[in-house]
């Protein structure tokens, strides 16, 4: 599922709203989601999972084709772990 | 602070026009409709923000920790996520200040 199939399956579920408005919501969903973890808040949504940052300290790394060692900054990665029910329903839906 | 489904609720309150009811729907019909998709075994592709997969784990031998009983860990069906390259870049430039 892409994320216009999504906004289609959206607009189809709410017949009363027109359907940019299935859209606008997407897309802001998706930016205070991304907004968040660009602040370092964790996002938290019950039955579907929790979203927060993993880090990376800094390391030595080699550039792979010139073998020349480059320094890599600290940094941050998205991390995602699934709710209880989204487990549940993925695993039971074999 | 955590970003939660009631905070997404307001936002599209305030900012889609949606009344109160709707903002609410919306955002549990957002996540029900990934969640949906995924049961199917469908993966999803959020471009800008990431994919949610699907990764099919066979059986493997586990153990009880507390009792050291081996015992097998069933074959599983797992949700993983990859983050976007736009998602990625815009976390790991995160400030350090105040935060560890």
């Amino acid at each position: 599922m892409t994320k216009s199939e999504l906004i289609a399956r959206l607009a189809a579920r709410f017949p009363q709203l027109v359907a940019k408005d299935a859209d606008y919501a997407v897309k802001m969903i998706l930016d205070a989601m991304t907004d968040s973890l660009s602040r370092g808040d964790r996002i938290e949504i019950r039955g579907f999972g929790s979203f927060a940052l993993n880090y990376r300290p800094p390391r030595m790394g080699r550039n792979p084709k010139s073998g020349e060692r480059v320094e890599v900054a600290e940094k941050h990665v998205p991390h995602f772990k699934a709710g209880k029910e989204l487990r549940e329903r993925v695993d039971l839906a074999e | 602070m955590t970003l939660t489904k009631a905070e997404l609720a307001d936002l599209l309150f305030e900012q889609v026009g949606l009344n109160k009811r709707e903002s609410k729907d919306m955002v549990e019909g957002f996540f029900e409709e990934i969640r949906t998709a995924l049961e199917r075994g469908d993966c999803v592709k959020l471009s800008g923000f990431g994919n949610f997969q699907l990764r099919d784990k066979p059986q493997r031998p586990g153990r009880n920790p507390k009792t050291g009983e081996e015992i097998p860990i069933t074959a599983r069906r797992v949700v993983t996520f990859h983050a976007s390259q736009k998602l990625k870049s815009s976390v790991e430039k995160l400030s350090y200040a105040g935060k560890s």
